[in-house]
């Protein structure tokens, strides 16, 4: 085996900033395999890795049963008390996962959309996926009082139906960025009335489960759920990073990426396909949780200060965010009182203010 | 003014209970207390509520396509009716205020802040209607989350909230007319004068300069304007969207660009198009109904899709 040998390239920030610092590129080599590490990059994601696992295992520490972080540490090796091993395992270590799982796919998602849009404000939940998934899942509470899992069902249904209606209507001889946020927001207002009429048709109890179900909450998750999301992030991630390369071209537009020999509508619809997956299949398992796709990509990609999508902090950073929201909410409300969402949703509102402050002068919103 | 007319009687005459054709005309003029009589009193309540509101939305829209210089603007998708409907929903909620000249101040607040935060997040000057929209929607999203949570806190308000935050004219009665009818009154009167001036605006900000308009002063009234229309309309009948998207198109399609025949012609036509809407619902879901935010929504949709889709419209 060869060592690596490791180069080091310094070069200027992308979009010709010459005020900015330059940045640190390596290349990492080794025998047949050569990687372009960007290493503020690679130390953000790392950080940011390590905070989730910290968040994670606060979390289980948390509820109405407190266990000390070093005790969930070694229940999670294997070796505690039964009931602590109970609740860790079978009570709370899904929920978590759960959290991580969709956070990460929240905000892959988020950043696909995003860069495909090249808006920072396309992400799936303001273009109507999330209504689409909501739509589908009232459909299952209100007219056929469905289980969980036929609720979860409706709700990836719904979701994968709203993301082809939108492509399918923005398409007009390739689908720019612009059309395809616009008709995502045009098909947004439309199931979001239907959505209404759908909660004034429930009786007060049903209603009651679908406005829970419909501000994403993490509740009561148990391993049914994580499987799914598990297998899914497992086919999904490997796919959308694989082809993450043409999306870098492509946000310098569609006639550049064309000269440099991506095939844009191609890349556009794959990497569309697995973000409305990603989206359907989050929103099935802890209903429409705001904000976390259209916050996470910004934030990862404050903190890398790179260019280009940034999909690996995206998806970390949705994680870290979800389950720091999540605690949050078990903390400022009380255990199970009020569901993530209200949280994120909290946080949503912050960032667009944030946004307003920081970007409107920039003009790149 | 006469499809107005027919739209109107149509209101009156179709509805939940069947009622032949004389007895609506005997409810109309010659009112003596039946039960059918009762029927036609609510229902008139309704049809003028439907007209004063569906007036004041196409109205806002068209005033509000003209500022921002959009085609896409409207008060519902730049989230100025979801302003109105948190402000609402935080009155009846945290404040007790139960009556609608109680918390129709709390909508026109909700409207304007709103309006402003949508403004200044879209790029102000140099908002395109993309920016505009995305901006309108993400706001809405939030205030919706907003919305949900005090929802599920409150299970007496998710009773009654559920309802209001599709968009109905069912609640009608003649005080909740008496209520906002002095506040639309007074926005319609301002937009209407502001035809002139805002068409100056509409060639750009240096033509309008040059032209001799007061482009601020013209900005806060016009954003005044659409401001009390929206919030009232909104406090008497939940938020509605599309209509202010539809009729200007709809209007300028025949009149051209000129605001002196469009305003006008908003006025008149978008209440056709609410009570129509409204009288569908009433029709396609016997004996229930249909809200008739909901069916706007469904109409409207559709046409805001097919106007996206005119390339020239959406990048103007």
């Amino acid at each position: 085996m060869t060592t690596p040998r490791v180069r080091s390239i310094r070069t200027a920030r992308g979009r010709g900033a010459p005020a900015l610092p330059a940045r640190r590129v390596r290349a990492v080599r080794t025998g047949g395999l050569s990687v372009r590490l960007d290493v503020r990059a690679f130390t953000v994601t790392v950080l940011l890795l390590v905070a989730a696992a910290a968040a994670s295992v606060v979390l289980i520490g948390t509820g109405d049963f407190p266990i000390p972080a070093g005790d969930v540490l070694r229940t999670l090796a294997g070796d505690g008390s039964p009931s602590q091993e109970f609740i860790v395992n079978d009570l709370r270590l899904p929920r978590v996962l759960v959290g991580l799982l969709v956070g990460a796919s929240l905000g892959l998602a988020g950043a696909l959309f995003q860069s495909v849009s090249r808006n920072p404000l396309g992400s799936p939940d303001v273009l109507g996926l999330g209504q689409g998934a909501t739509a589908g899942a009232l459909i299952m509470i209100v007219l056929f009082s469905g289980s969980a899992t036929e609720v979860a069902l409706g709700a990836l249904v719904g979701g994968l139906l709203t993301g082809l209606a939108i492509y399918l209507l923005a398409w007009k001889r390739g689908v720019h960025g612009y059309r395809l946020v616009l008709v995502g927001i045009g098909v947004s207002a439309i199931v979001t009335a239907v959505n209404g009429y759908l909660l004034t048709k429930a009786d007060l109890v049903d209603a009651a489960r679908a406005v829970v179900w419909m501000t994403g909450s993490l509740n009561g998750r148990d391993w049914a759920q994580v499987w799914p999301l598990l297998i899914m992030c497992a086919v999904l991630v490997p796919l959308v990073l694989g082809n993450a390369r043409g999306l870098r071209m492509m946000e310098m537009g569609d006639d550049v990426s064309y000269a440099l020999g991506v095939s844009v509508e191609r890349t556009r619809l794959l990497l569309m396909v697995a973000a409305v997956l990603l989206t359907a299949g989050a929103t099935a398992a802890a209903g429409p949780v705001g904000f976390v796709a259209l916050t996470a990509p910004q934030l990862a990609r404050r903190l890398t200060r790179s260019p280009g999508p940034n999909l690996v902090p995206s998806m970390c950073m949705g994680a870290t965010l979800l389950i720091v929201a999540d605690w949050a909410s078990q903390r400022a409300f009380g255990a199970d009182q009020l569901p993530v969402g209200v949280v994120t949703g909290v946080l949503g509102g912050v960032y667009l203010l944030w946004l307003l402050v920081t970007e409107r002068k920039a003009g790149r919103i | 003014m006469g499809v107005l007319l027919l739209v109107a009687l149509a209101s009156v005459a179709i509805g939940a209970k069947a009622l032949p054709p004389a007895q609506v005309w005997h409810g109309l003029f010659h009112d003596s207390g039946t039960y059918a009589d009762v029927v036609i009193g609510d229902r008139i309540s309704r049809t003028v509520l439907g007209l004063l509101v569906g007036a004041a939305l196409g109205l806002s829209g068209a005033v509000l396509q003209a500022l921002t210089r959009n085609p896409l603007a409207d008060p519902g998708l730049l989230g100025i009716n979801a302003g109105a409907s948190a402000a609402v929903v935080t009155a009846i909620t945290y404040f007790g205020v139960t009556s609608l000249s109680g918390y129709v101040w709390f909508a026109f607040f909700g409207a304007a802040a709103v309006g402003a935060l949508v403004w200044f997040l879209g790029g102000s000057r140099g908002a395109t209607p993309v920016r505009l929209a995305l901006a309108g929607t993400a706001i809405s999203a939030a205030l919706y989350g907003y919305l949900q949570a005090v929802m599920i806190m409150d299970d007496a308000a998710l009773g009654k909230m559920r309802f209001w935050t599709v968009g109905s004219l069912a609640s009608a009665t003649d005080s909740t007319i008496e209520q906002v009818a002095p506040f639309l009154a007074v926005g319609t009167v301002l937009a209407l004068a502001l035809a002139r001036p805002l068409n100056a605006v509409a060639m750009g900000d240096d033509t309008a300069r040059a032209l001799g308009a007061n482009l601020n002063r013209t900005r806060a009234l016009s954003m005044a304007a659409a401001t009390v229309l929206c919030g009232a309309a909104t406090a008497a009948c939940g938020p509605i969207v599309f209509v202010g998207l539809m009729v200007p198109h709809a209007v300028r399609s025949f009149t051209g660009p000129d605001l002196r025949w469009i305003l006008p012609y908003a006025t008149v036509l978008s209440p056709v198009l609410l009570l129509g809407a409204d009288v569908l619902g009433r029709m396609v879901a016997r004996p229930a109904e249909l809200q008739v935010g909901i069916v706007t929504a469904v109409l409207g949709g559709p046409v805001f899709i097919f106007l996206v889709r005119r390339r020239r419209t959406a990048q103007l």
